[in-house]
C-alpha cells in the first residue's frame, strides 16, 4: 500500500506522528497503575488524563448556578487550559472534604475501610465498555481517597505515596472532574462489595465538592434551574403542561374511541400523580403518559395532575444533598395544598431512589398537618404498607395489584407483535428492590417475554449508560460505552428469541435506550411499561381498534380496505 | 504444504496472537479482565475474541464471506466509541500479517509460495480497508444519533406549538446500515 504524503496530513489537535502498521498495534495506552498503589501509577495525573471530547459534558452556564445560588458561577469549559478557579480554591476542597468527612458517617466510614481486594473492579459499566482501569469502581474511589489520606490521616501526611496519599494539584482536580463525571452513580459495584462500600456515595460527595468551585455540568444544572422555577426539568409552564396532556386525549380519542376527562390541580383529590415531565414531553415516554391517562380513566380514579409538582425527577440528587431536599420538597407541598391523602408517582428510576431512600426522612416536616395517610387502593383495598413513612405508591406496585385483583379488562394478544425483554433500571432495582412487579405486569399485558441473562438484570443490572446526568447529546461516546454490557445482553436475547421490545420504567431510560439501540441493536424498540398495558387494556366503550397508541397497526386487526 | 495447509495447522497460535495483539491496544491493567471468558460480564474480550477467531476461519474459507463485515462490524462498533484515533481504531488488522510472518515466514520460503503469501496479504490489506469503511460508518451514526436526538426530543413540543416537521429523509440514511451489512470485502487487488 502506499504512503500518504506527510504534507497531506490533516494536523490533528495534538502532535501528529506518522505511524507505520507495526506501530499502532503495539500497546496505545499504557498507564502502569497498580491496585496497590505503590507504584505511582494511579497517581499519575497529566499527561495521562486528557479531557476528551465525546467524553464529558458541557460546563455549567453562570445564569444556571445563579438562579440557585451556587457558589462561583462563571463562562469556562472542561477543554480550556484555564478553569477560571477561585484563588482558594484548594481551601474550598479541603473545607469541603473536612466538613463532609464530619456530616458524613457513610464517608469517613468508605474513605477508611476499602482493603481494595478488587471485587469491584470489573462490575462498573464504563470499565467493562472502555477498559480504562481509571474506570475501575475502585480507583474512582482512590480519587477522593488518595487526598482524603494526604491532608486528613497521620500516615497519610508522613508516608505521602507509600501510603497512598497525594497532593491536591490542578491536575488532580482535573482527573477529579473527568472521573466523577464518568460514574452514573448506579450502585452496581456496591452489590458486589463485600465491606458495602457504596462508590456511587463517594461520586455524589465528589461531586458536591466540585460544585463548591462552580464545576457543575449543564445538563444537570439546567434542569435544576428550570425545576426551581417551573417545577420542571424543561422549564414547561403551567398551561403548556396542561396543553401538552390534552394534546394526549385527542390522540387517545384518535385510536380508542373514547375521551378522557384528567383534572389539574384539584384541591380534595383522593390522590395526587406525579411523573417525571420526560413522560409529558419526550418521546417514546409520552405513550406510557396516554396509558397512565388511560389507565386513571378506566378505573374512574379520583386523581389529580398538578402543574406545580410537575416532575418526578430531580436532578438535584446529582448536584448535592441539599439540592435534591429543595427541589423535592414540591411534592409534599403540592400534596398538603390539594388535601389529597397518598401520592401515586409514574415510571421513573432516580426519582424513586430520592423518593424510597430519602423523602420520608428529609421532607417530612413538609407535611405536617396534611391529609397525607398510608396509602389504600381504591379499587382493591390493598394497604402499600411499604410506603407507610413516604405516603408514595409506585405506579407498578398500584398496577400490578389491580392485576392480581382482576380489576383490569386485559388482552394481551393485542402486543402479539412484541417479544419483551425488561430493562431493570439502576436505581428502581438497586434503590428499592422492585424486580417482581414489573415482570408481574409485562406477562400480563403480552404473551412473549424473554429476560436477558443472570448477571445483567434484576440486582446485577447494568446501567443504560446516561444516568445521574450524563445523557447528554455531547457526551455521546461515554454513553456507548456505558452502555455496551446492556446492549450486548439486549442483543443476545434478540439474536435468540426475537426480541424487538425493550421494556423500562424510567424516564431517563426511555431517552437514553432509544440511542443505545439504535447503535448497537437497531431491530429493538424503547416502550414504557404503561405503554404496554394502555395497549393491552379493553376500555369501557372503545371503538374496534386497529392501530396501537404510536398509530402502527395491531396484529390481525388491520383496517380492511 | 499450500499455505492454507500452513495457517489451518496452526491456527490456534495465530488466532491466539493476534487476538493479543487487539488486546494489546488496550491498557495493561485491563489485559486480565479481557481475558475473562463471560459473554455479559466481558463483552468487549468476548466480541474481540469470537470476532478474530471467527475472521480467521471465514478467511481460510477462501470465499468472500458475508459474515466477516459482520465480525469486523461487532469490534468495530465498539472500538469507535473508545479512546482510539482512527488508525489505531484498525490498526489491529494488519497485526495479522505479523502475526503470520512471524509464525510461518520460515516455512513459507522453505515451501516457495510467497506468491500464495502475497495473494493472502493482499487480502489482509483488503480486510483493513474495509474495517475502516465499517469504522467511518459507526462514526457517522454517532454524529447522526446526536444530531437525531435533539430533533426526536423536541419534536411533540414543536408540533403541539403547530411547528410540526418532519424529519428531512437525508438524515435517517435508510439503507445506510443495510450497505453495511451486505458489504463486501474490499478488493484490494
Ligand atoms: S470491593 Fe469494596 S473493599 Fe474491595 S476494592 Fe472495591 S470498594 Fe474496596
Ligand atoms: S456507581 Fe456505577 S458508574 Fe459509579 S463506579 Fe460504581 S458501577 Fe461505576
Amino acid at each position: 500500500m502506499a504512503d500518504i504524503p506527510e504534507s497531506w496530513k490533516v494536523p490533528p489537535p495534538k502532535a501528529w506522528k506518522l505511524s507505520t502498521p507495526e506501530e499502532l498495534v503495539k500497546d496505545v495506552d499504557h498507564r502502569p497503575l497498580s491496585l496497590l498503589g505503590l507504584e505511582k501509577g494511579w497517581m499519575r495525573t497529566a499527561p495521562d488524563v486528557e479531557i476528551k471530547p465525546g467524553m464529558h459534558c458541557h460546563a455549567a452556564l453562570p445564569k444556571r448556578l445563579e438562579t440557585v445560588d451556587m457558589p462561583n458561577p462563571r463562562q469556562w469549559s472542561a477543554m480550556d487550559e484555564d478553569w477560571k478557579l477561585p484563588r482558594n480554591w484548594k481551601e474550598i476542597i479541603l473545607e469541603g472534604f473536612k466538613d463532609r468527612l464530619g456530616r458524613f458517617r457513610s464517608f469517613q466510614l468508605f474513605m477508611d475501610i476499602c482493603v481494595r481486594c478488587g471485587a469491584c473492579a470489573d462490575k462498573c459499566h464504563y470499565f467493562i465498555g472502555s477498559a480504562d482501569p481509571k474506570n475501575m469502581p475502585v480507583l474512582r474511589a482512590e480519587l477522593l481517597r488518595s487526598i482524603y489520606r494526604k491532608y486528613f490521616t497521620t500516615a497519610g501526611k508522613l508516608l505521602g505515596p507509600i501510603a497512598g496519599a497525594r497532593e491536591l494539584t490542578l491536575d488532580v482536580l482535573r482527573e477529579w472532574w473527568y472521573y466523577l463525571y464518568q460514574c452514573t452513580e448506579c450502585r452496581r459495584c456496591s452489590v458486589f462489595c463485600p465491606y458495602g462500600i457504596d462508590t456511587a456515595e463517594i461520586t455524589m460527595m465528589g461531586r458536591e465538592l466540585t460544585n463548591l468551585l462552580g464545576l457543575n455540568i449543564d445538563w444537570i444544572a439546567a434542569p435544576v434551574a428550570f425545576c426551581y422555577r417551573t417545577g420542571n426539568h424543561m422549564g414547561i409552564q403551567p398551561h403548556a403542561y396542561k396543553d401538552m396532556i390534552e394534546f394526549f386525549l385527542d390522540e387517545i380519542e384518535n385510536v380508542t374511541g373514547v375521551r378522557m376527562s384528567p383534572t389539574f390541580n384539584r384541591k380534595g383529590a383522593e390522590i395526587l400523580f406525579i411523573t417525571p415531565s420526560g413522560d409529558v414531553f419526550g418521546d417514546p415516554g409520552t405513550y406510557t403518559c396516554m396509558g397512565y391517562l388511560m389507565l386513571f380513566h378506566e378505573l374512574g380514579l379520583d386523581v389529580t395532575w398538578s402543574t406545580y409538582a410537575s416532575e418526578g425527577g430531580n436532578f438535584g440528587f446529582f448536584t448535592s444533598n441539599e439540592m435534591m431536599k429543595r427541589l423535592n420538597a414540591k411534592m409534599y407541598a403540592e400534596a398538603k395544598r390539594l388535601g389529597v391523602k397518598w401520592i401515586l408517582g409514574g415510571e421513573c428510576g432516580h426519582m424513586w431512589r430520592v423518593i424510597n431512600q430519602y423523602m420520608g426522612t428529609m421532607n417530612l416536616d413538609i407535611a405536617e398537618g396534611s391529609k397525607l395517610e398510608e396509602p389504600v387502593s381504591p379499587i382493591t383495598g390493598t394497604k402499600f404498607e411499604n410506603t407507610k413513612s413516604t405516603k408514595m405508591v409506585h405506579i407498578t406496585e398500584f398496577t400490578a395489584d389491580l392485576i392480581r385483583h382482576n380489576k383490569l379488562k386485559l388482552d394481551p394478544s393485542r402486543n402479539d407483535h412484541l417479544k419483551v425483554t425488561f430493562h431493570d433500571s439502576c436505581n428502581t432495582s438497586r434503590g428499592m428492590g422492585l424486580f417482581e412487579e414489573p415482570r408481574y405486569i409485562i406477562k400480563n399485558v403480552c404473551n412473549h417475554f424473554y429476560d436477558m441473562p443472570a448477571g445483567t438484570i434484576r440486582e446485577q443490572t447494568f446501567c443504560c449508560g446516561g444516568g445521574s446526568g450524563l445523557n447528554a447529546g455531547e457526551d455521546m461516546e461515554l454513553r456507548m460505552r456505558g452502555g455496551l454490557p446492556r446492549a450486548n445482553a439486549v442483543k443476545y436475547v434478540h439474536e435468540k428469541y426475537g426480541v424487538n421490545k425493550l421494556a423500562c420504567i424510567c424516564a431517563i431510560d426511555r431517552a437514553v435506550l432509544p440511542n443505545l439501540m439504535e447503535y448497537f441493536v437497531p431491530e429493538v424498540d424503547v416502550t414504557g411499561l404503561h405503554e404496554m398495558v394502555a395497549n393491552a387494556m379493553i376500555l369501557e366503550g372503545e371503538k374496534e381498534k386497529t392501530v396501537d397508541l404510536r398509530g402502527e397497526p395491531l396484529p390481525g386487526r388491520e383496517e380492511s380496505e | 504444504m499450500s499455505l492454507k495447509n500452513l495457517l489451518l495447522q496452526k491456527r490456534s497460535r495465530i488466532v491466539k496472537k493476534w487476538c493479543d495483539v487487539v488486546l494489546r491496544t488496550y491498557p495493561e491493567q485491563s489485559q486480565s479482565f479481557l481475558k475473562k471468558k463471560d459473554p455479559f460480564g466481558n463483552p468487549l474480550g468476548h466480541t474481540i475474541a469470537e470476532g478474530i477467531e471467527s475472521i480467521y476461519d471465514e478467511l481460510l474459507q477462501g470465499a468472500e464471506s458475508d459474515n466477516i463485515p459482520l465480525f469486523f462490524d461487532n469490534i468495530m462498533r465498539v472500538r469507535a466509541v473508545q479512546d482510539f484515533s482512527p488508525s489505531q481504531a484498525v490498526g489491529f488488522v494488519f497485526g495479522l500479517k505479523k502475526v503470520i510472518r512471524k509464525e510461518l515466514g520460515s516455512e513459507i520460503l522453505k515451501e516457495g509460495i510467497s506468491e500464495e503469501w502475497a495473494a493472502f496479504e493482499n487480502r489482509i490489506d483488503g480486510l483493513a480497508l474495509l474495517c475502516f469503511d465499517i469504522y467511518t460508518a459507526c462514526r457517522q451514526k454517532i454524529f447522526d444519533i446526536r444530531v437525531n436526538e435533539v430533533k426526536k426530543q423536541s419534536h411533540r413540543l414543536l408540533k403541539m406549538a403547530g411547528l410540526a416537521y418532519e424529519l428531512p429523509g437525508d438524515y435517517e440514511h435508510p439503507g445506510y446500515e443495510g450497505d453495511l451489512k451486505e458489504g463486501q470485502v474490499n478488493k484490494s487487488e
